[in-house]
């Protein structure tokens, strides 16, 4: 099987401070890692090829020159080749520009790889835009068949059988391949690099396509000047008033008071 | 493409029995604000099987017009058949806004179907307004977590799209009915359909767990222990009617699945109550529910963050606190 894993690297947003005089994020010093999303959709990929070691996991990502520490990290700890499209012209893209472009460099990823993928493997969504729009957007683009919120991929003769979240419960679905999957949280945890890998990693070589690659894009539908949404302002949302602070002898009367309180408001 | 009307649409996603999802009639409240600043018609898209029950609430709630689709093959959600037929709705009427709820559904849907009109969509919005300064919708959400706010225009496309969370706008008042409303005819073929559900989980002895739908959530994080230690949680839920919720660090302990997690990698929620039990507050756990209306945290640490968000703080042994509640509640409510 051959799959491709879309990552992004994002700043670990647990890091992230508001600056208390300007009100902005402060995302100096923040250290970047891969999108925990994508961390699971490479750990989905990685537990195929455990099964059937003739898998061949590449990894994509689109961001500026150092997304390639995210893209060594994931040779690191499970995937066969990296390529990073990167490009001033692509800058500043929303979901729809992003996903045309991924599109174009799917094409391209699977020209100079000799192989259609039978699988694309995304996280569900970023944690820095928390859209979850991109998976789904390539998806319509190759008219491929989606899979949203997968928990777990176990391959199964031209399908995929995708464990799932629902809103009542899991789902088992069974998808055609190819076929695009989201992945979200799942019950375990993804796998750590061995030092062996690490290493190799180090030394690959990562191959950037540009706009010079990607010849078949169209400047007009790509980056800021082709996203048809725009952000025409940020902020910092306003911080809640300190509350009240229930603190009585006992547990229990503690309990009252709040009950009382919750009463007097209104909410039960 | 082109707008051909004003009109405002509101995506109105049904149950399997018919009937509609709490977020697509809430929705009609800020839909017919920003339907009668455009200009437009405000109106309800049904899609499902046996929606009679969806349309006539609908119509009961606001709308000027109901558009629906009815069909076997729209009685499970699947991501096929449903984009088909709204995009067939929108090339036919073309509205110049629609909004959807964000619901695990509505955001599987929603990029696909931006995507084949090749238009903007705005995720999981909470604030809807507007712009003065060029008559679109302001389409206001959350990022980085819910530490930033983005306020997003989409100017040159239609129609603009956007997904808003569940919860965040109360339903409107039901009203006299009086809807236009019209059946549209469009069918999809089975085999156009490619993916099958095979199995159904449903959680253990029929416990549902909707996070996003739900109006009260009590959770249980690192302070409760063990999976026993979510008895009392679980109580304080039942003589509320609430739902159980949980940290991520409960779920990773392994003392309840991650379908109850809230936060970053879990669900994002926004009840009229939340009751955090014994959890410290982490950001990404606050990312999932400091929108909820009123929070409550009882933990025993005084300098927990939990105690930043909350309106409402107990410092305290939470296996005093949370039965002598349970308590009270039964006690009160009779």
């Amino acid at each position: 099987m051959n799959i491709l894993v879309c990552i992004k690297q994002v700043p670990d947003t647990t890091e992230i401070k508001i600056d208390p005089v300007t009100n902005t994020l402060v995302r100096d010093g923040v250290p970047s890692i891969i999108n925990p999303f994508d961390g699971y959709a490479l750990e989905a990929a990685a537990r195929i090829k455990d099964k059937d070691p003739d898998t061949r996991i590449v990894v994509l990502s689109m961001g500026p020159k150092q997304a390639e520490a995210a893209l060594r990290e994931a040779l690191a700890i499970a995937a066969d080749k990296a390529y990073l499209v990167t490009d001033r012209m692509f800058g500043g893209s929303d979901t729809l520009a992003t996903s045309y472009i991924l599109y174009n460099a799917v094409a391209k990823v699977e020209e100079l790889e000799g192989v259609k993928f039978d699988a694309i493997f995304c996280g569900k969504q970023a944690i820095d835009g928390d859209t979850a729009q991109v998976g789904p957007e390539l998806a319509e683009q190759l008219n491929y068949p989606q899979v949203t919120y997968a928990l777990e991929a176990t391959s199964a003769d031209g399908a995929l059988h995708i464990l799932k979240e629902g809103e009542d419960g899991n789902y088992i679905v069974s998808v055609k391949t190819p076929c695009l999957i989201t992945f979200t949280k799942p019950s375990f945890d993804p796998r750590f690099p061995t030092i062996k890998r690490k290493m190799a990693a180090r030394k690959a070589t990562i191959e950037n396509l540009t706009s010079a690659e990607l010849t078949n894009i169209d400047p007009t539908r790509a980056g800021l000047k082709g996203s048809p949404t725009k952000v025409k302002k940020t902020f910092v949302p306003p911080r809640k008033e300190a509350g009240v602070v229930i603190k009585e002898e006992t547990g229990e009367e503690s309990a009252q008071k709040l009950f009382e309180l919750l009463s007097e408001a209104h909410v039960i | 493409m082109e707008a051909k009307t004003k009109d405002l649409w509101v995506f109105v996603e049904t149950k399997e029995d018919g009937s509609a999802k709490n977020v697509g009639i809430e929705l009609l409240g800020p839909g017919r604000e920003l339907a009668d600043k455009q200009g437009g018609k405000l109106v309800a898209v049904v899609i499902g099987c046996g929606v009679k029950a969806a349309v006539d609430e609908a119509a009961c709630h606001g709308a000027d017009q109901v558009l629906y689709i009815d069909g076997e093959e729209f009685r499970q959600y699947s991501t096929d058949a449903y984009v088909a037929a709204l995009d067939h709705l929108v090339e036919t009427y073309g509205p110049t806004t629609m909004l959807i709820g964000a619901t695990p559904n509505g955001r599987d849907m929603g990029p696909r179907l931006s995507s084949r009109l090749q238009t903007g969509l705005t995720a999981d919005c909470t604030g809807l307004a507007i712009d003065e300064e060029t008559g679109c919708v302001a389409w206001t959400r959350p990022a980085f977590g819910g530490n930033l706010m983005a306020t997003i225009l989409c100017t040159d496309h239609r129609p603009q799209l956007g997904t808003v969370r569940p919860g965040v706008f109360k339903k409107p008042e039901a009203g006299e009915a009086k809807a236009e409303i019209v059946k549209v005819d469009f069918s999809f073929p089975a085999e156009g359909i490619r993916t099958e559900i095979l199995e159904v989980i449903k959680e253990t002895a029929g416990e549902l767990v909707d996070l996003e739908g739900a109006d009260i959530i009590v959770s249980g994080g690192r302070g409760v222990g063990s999976a026993e230690g979510f008895e009392p949680i679980r109580e304080l839920a039942d003589a509320l009617g609430a739902t159980v919720g949980a940290s991520r660090a409960a779920v990773d302990a392994g003392w309840i699945s991650h379908s109850h997690q809230v936060g970053q990698t879990g669900k994002t929620v926004g009840p009229k109550l939340y009751i955090a039990c014994g959890i410290s507050g982490a950001i990404q756990h606050l990312a999932g529910m400091s929108g909820s209306d009123v929070i409550v945290a009882i933990n025993k640490d005084a300098d927990a963050p939990i105690f930043g968000v909350a309106d409402y703080g107990i410092v305290g042994n939470l296996f005093e606190v949370v039965p002598a509640l349970t308590a009270e509640i039964k006690k009160r409510k009779g």
